[in-house]
Parts: structure tokens; C-alpha cells; sequence
């Protein structure tokens, strides 16, 4: 038998926006190999028929109080149990900070081969082809699998969700998991958000980030203004982290995050091949800077050359007017 | 503590990527390795964690080819103790499995562990896999992406990094963990740990890779960004964004 199962991400009962891009991949996928696709929420409190708007028709849920707080452990054993009672043999989740955790685990158990932090699938002659960056984005590497069991991550921000259907309720059957004597043994315990619960640069749709052309910590305040006003991000270059000037989240690039946005604002960034490595998969790049020769605009949709200082406040002011906030 | 790191060695950062004739991997002619950056925070906090305990020992294990030595010889000037390279052939380009079932063979001779060790992702691969499927394999716990460590009473209480913000974990001894940044700040080697290294042992030993899980089919070339129109004001920034590029 075969088939597609999505695993749904959620946190605190709240699915991520990585979990209905994945459930959205996963329906297509099962219909263009013509098989059944199956979603797998864990955890209680989650809306597990909400998925149904994705895509999903047939939701199990692993909803057992033991699964409430993350482990890698007892996770990849519901994903194994919800594999082996769907009979799917492509597994797809999101590649995010839990999605790379539990994958390798999944993969392991299932003697599967794991593409991870994929930006596309396709069939080819009927076998699954997963592309994958390497080399930090420099290079792509087209993945076919050896297995019969696949398990492939999908970086976030690339699928999309294309389509809602309404009104549409997922069937949601529960799904008891059989949990091992390890599989609690190193349970998340607390989650701390960042200081002022800021949206994270890698899931953000909108990145406005800043290098050394700022001169100071204290001027990332007029980015911070600009990601406020849309509802974006501030993310960082490596040599302002480096500097201590932000934290070390939100670097973007090739020892950093890899982000692909709908709008990446690159201001005071030079493009360091690194830093362009992190970035260049974003829909749109705005770059601002003095120097006209810049890497930056070499991979900049639009370019303003000028100074960011003047820019910036500028920019700021214009898309307040333009979006009526 | 009997603390192992497990390492491998990329293109250095800076380095231009270009693709080989057949397309199945890269020239290496022109290219710079080294250590890979996210191994040397996993090879300082090994290093750090042996100083708090005296009696400790960290054991670099790495598979690769004859032409990971001198990446091996780095970690040992930083001040490990020993370096075990297991063979490459037969492994596959990127398939992190094969590499995973040769590390586990590895460090199961190395005697009871305490921790593993490992880079989040090498810059090459950037897959993150083997850490989480070394724990898998030895029946370990683990936490990946790790920017905060601390051990004690045979457990290791750890911060990793998630969307947002931190999650807190506590794992039992013995137990892998892949290091990120921010978990410390990485030393250079020095002159006395130089000369030092040279008298180190690295032994070589054959591991068998177990099958191949994935198929490289080929490697290509992102689309290049067309790049660059500049623009006059940014007015036209905002009528091109919403009238050509439609995202406002």
C-alpha cells in the first residue's frame, strides 16, 4: 500500500504556518501519485479538522496528555505508529526547528532515506525527485531515494498555501500511540521566547535587515520601525552579530538562518557571498546601499543607492501611507 | 567524562562553488577545506566541558578520505586529545545515513560514553541528520541545535533553538547534542597546541556504510537572480512593488 502522510506541526495546540504548507505539499503530492494523503496532528488541544481547509480529508490525531510537551523520541514513535496504520510510504513535515529534530529519529525507525529543507518535489517516472540547497544555496542537489519509504522536510516559506477550501473539515480519527520506556526521557521542559515575543527572521514574510552600513547598534531602532510597520523581522548580517551589535538569531546567511521571504530589505549590507547564500531564495530583494557596485544589487530585484540613513526613515514613511498605518 | 565530537570539514565559507563536469559533485581543485563552522562550537564545549572534569578525554571522530587529516590535526591543536578517522569508501555524496551508521560503528569502540557531540549541520551538506541518527543508532537521547549547555548529576540540562525563542531540555546521560552558535566562542589553536597536536595519535580504521538510503541524481546551479534594476526615489520602489512585483 501507499500513500502520503503530512505531519502537522503544532505548539501549544496551535498549528504552524510550516504544518498547512506541509499538509498543502502533501495533498498534491498523494493526488499527482495518485494515493490516499493522510495528516498526523500530536498533541491535545489542537483543531486537528481544521487541516481540512489544506487539504486534508483524513486527519489522525495522537492526542494522549503524554504528548502534550515535545521529545524527538516519543514524536518519531507517533509518526511510525500513524505510518504503519495509514500504510503511507512518503513522509513529508516541515524543516523547522522541531521538524529537523524528529526527522533523522522518523527516518531512522522507518529505514527510510530523509531529504531535508527541500524546495521542491517532483515525480520522475513515477519516483520521487527531492530538491534540496547545498553548500548553503550555492549548489542544488536533486535527491532521488533508494528505500521504500521516503521521508522528506520542507523548508518553510517556499511551498505556500496556495488554495483554502471551505468549509472543508478534515474526518479525524483518533490515534493511540504505544509509548516507549525512553521516549520521555528528555521531554521539553519550558519554552522561553525571545525578549518581546518577536516573530522569528525564518518564518517572517517580510526580513528587513541591516549590516556594518549602520554604523551603530543603535540605529537598527529605525529597521526595527520599518519591520514594525511591515509586520516583518529585523534580521542581521554576520559581521554586525559578530560585533555584538544583535543577537545571534537573527543572522541571516550561510552560519546564520536561511530565509525566503516575500520581501528581503537589505539595508547597509554589502553581500558578502555568505550573507547573499542565507537570502538569495527570497520572492523579492530590495537593497539599499551607498556603494553602487555592491554585490548586493547583483541579486537585488530593486536597488536604491543612496544613504540608508535617509533612505530608510523614508521608506519607512511611504509604506506607512502606502498600506494606511 | 568520555566526551566525543564528531566532525567533517566543508569548503571554507568564502569559497566559490563549482560544479564538476558529470555534475555529481564538486571541483575541488580551487577549494579551501576546513573545519566545518557550526563543528568548532561542538569542539570548544567538548573541550571546555574536559577542563571542568578532570580525568575527562574528547575523542574526534570524523569519516572521511585521507584528506581530512590536517582538519583532524586543527581539532587537535585546539587541544583534543585523540582522532579516530573512519574510512570513506563506499559512502555516498550526502547521504547522511551511510555516514551515521559508520560514526556509530566507531564510537561504539570507544567505551561508555558520556556525550556526543556535533556540529547542527555541516555547510556542505546543511542537513543536520547525522547528529539526531548517531543518537538513533547508539539509542541515545538528544537535543540538536543547541546554544546553551550545562552538566551535571549525569545529566545535561540544554537550550535549543526554536522559531522564536529557546526550548529547555534535560537529558540523561549519555547523550548527543548538536551544537549552534552562540553556544561559546571557539579558540584558536595555539603555537604550543600546534606543536603539541603533532604527537597526538589519529588512527584509521574501515567501517562498513550499510546501504545507500538516497541517490545523488545530480547537483545544479540555483537560478540566478536577474538582478538588479536600480531605481530613482523610493516612490518608484513603492509603484514597482505594487504595481510590477505585486507583494504590497
Amino acid at each position: 500500500m501507499a500513500g502520503v502522510l503530512t505531519f502537522a506541526e503544532s505548539r501549544d495546540g496551535q498549528f504552524k504556518k510550516a504544518a498547512f504548507e506541509a499538509v498543502a505539499e502533501g495533498r498534491r503530492l498523494a493526488d499527482e501519485m495518485g494515493v490516499p494523503f493522510t495528516a498526523l496532528a500530536i498533541g491535545p488541544d489542537t483543531d486537528a479538522a481544521s487541516l481540512g481547509a489544506y487539504g486534508a480529508d483524513r486527519v489522525l490525531s495522537a492526542g494522549q496528555a503524554e504528548l502534550k510537551a515535545y521529545s524527538n523520541e516519543s514524536y518519531a514513535t507517533a509518526v511510525v505508529a500513524a505510518v504503519e496504520h495509514s500504510g503511507a510510504d512518503v513522509v513529508l513535515m516541515g524543516a523547522t526547528a522541531m521538524g529537523k529534530d524528529l526527522a533523522p529519529r522518523v527516518a531512522a525507525r522507518l529505514g527510510a532515506g530523509l531529504a531535508a529543507d527541500c524546495t521542491a518535489l517532483r515525480l520522475d517516472g513515477g519516483s520521487l525527485v527531492a530538491v534540496r540547497p547545498v553548500y548553503s544555496g550555492k549548489a542544488l542537489a536533486e535527491i532521488g531515494f533508494k528505500t521504500p519509504r521516503k521521508v522528506v522536510t520542507l523548508r518553510p516559506n517556499v511551498f505556500g498555501v496556495k488554495s483554502l477550501r471551505e468549509n472543508a473539515d478534515a474526518t479525524v480519527e483518533p490515534l493511540a500511540v504505544a509509548l516507549g520506556s525512553n521516549d520521555l526521557r528528555a521531554v521539553v521542559e519550558a519554552v522561553v521566547a525571545a525578549a518581546g515575543g518577536k516573530l522569528d527572521v525564518s518564518e517572517a514574510d517580510i526580513v528587513v535587515s541591516g549590516g556594518r552600513g549602520l554604523k551603530t547598534p543603535e540605529n537598527f531602532a529605525m529597521l526595527e520601525e520599518l519591520a514594525a510597520v511591515l509586520g516583518g523581522a529585523v534580521g542581521a548580517s554576520r559581521a554586525v552579530v559578530d560585533a555584538g551589535w544583535r543577537p545571534h538569531e537573527e543572522q541571516v546567511g550561510q552560519t546564520g538562518k536561511v530565509v525566503s521571504p516575500t520581501i528581503y530589505i537589505a539595508c547597509g549590507i554589502s553581500g558578502a557571498v555568505q550573507h547573499l547564500a542565507g537570502m538569495t531564495g527570497s520572492k523579492v530583494i530590495i537593497a539599499i546601499n551607498k556603494d553602487a557596485d555592491a554585490p548586493i544589487f547583483s541579486v537585488a530585484d530593486y536597488g536604491l543607492v543612496g544613504d540608508v540613513f535617509e533612505i530608510v526613515p523614508a521608506l519607512t514613511a511611504a509604506f506607512k501611507k502606502a498600506l494606511n498605518r | 567524562m568520555n566526551l566525543v565530537c564528531c566532525i567533517t570539514q566543508v569548503p571554507d565559507t568564502a569559497a566559490r562553488i563549482k560544479l564538476a563536469a558529470d555534475g555529481k559533485a564538486i571541483e575541488t581543485s580551487d577549494v579551501n577545506f576546513v573545519l566545518n563552522p557550526y563543528d568548532e562550537f561542538a569542539v570548544e564545549e567538548a573541550l571546555r566541558l574536559r577542563d571542568q572534569n578532570p580525568g575527562s578525554t574528547v575523542t574526534i571522530v570524523t569519516v572521511g578520505d585521507e584528506s581530512v587529516t590536517s582538519t583532524l590535526r586543527k581539532t587537535l591543536a585546539m587541544g583534543a586529545d585523540k582522532a579516530v578517522r573512519v574510512n570513506a569508501a563506499g559512502v555516498g555524496p550526502f547521504d547522511a545515513a551511510q555516514i551515521a551508521a559508520a560514526l556509530v560503528a566507531a564510537i561504539g569502540k570507544l567505551g561508555p560514553l558520556d556525550l556526543v557531540l556535533f556540529g547542527k549541520e555541516s555547510t556542505a551538506a546543511n542537513d543536520g541528520q547525522v547528529g539526531p541518527l548517531v543518537a538513533e543508532g547508539l539509542g541515545l537521547p538528544s537535543a540538536s541545535v543547541v546554544v546553551k549547555l550545562t552538566v551535571a548529576d549525569g545529566k545535561a540540562t540544554v537550550e535549543r533553538e526554536i522559531e522564536g525563542g529557546v526550548e529547555r531540555v534535560t537529558l540523561p546521560l549519555p547523550a548527543v547534542v548538536t551544537a549552534q552558535k552562540g553556544l561559546n566562542e571557539p579558540r584558536l589553536p595555539s603555537v604550543k597546541g600546534i606543536m603539541m597536536s603533532k604527537s597526538k595519535p589519529v588512527t584509521t580504521e574501515d567501517a562498513a556504510p550499510g546501504e545507500p538510503r538516497i541517490e545523488l541524481i545530480r547537483l545544479t546551479r540555483p537560478a540566478a537572480k536577474s538582478g538588479g534594476r536600480k531605481l530613482g526615489s523610493v516612490d518608484e520602489l513603492i509603484a514597482a512593488l505594487r504595481d510590477e512585483a505585486k507583494v504590497i
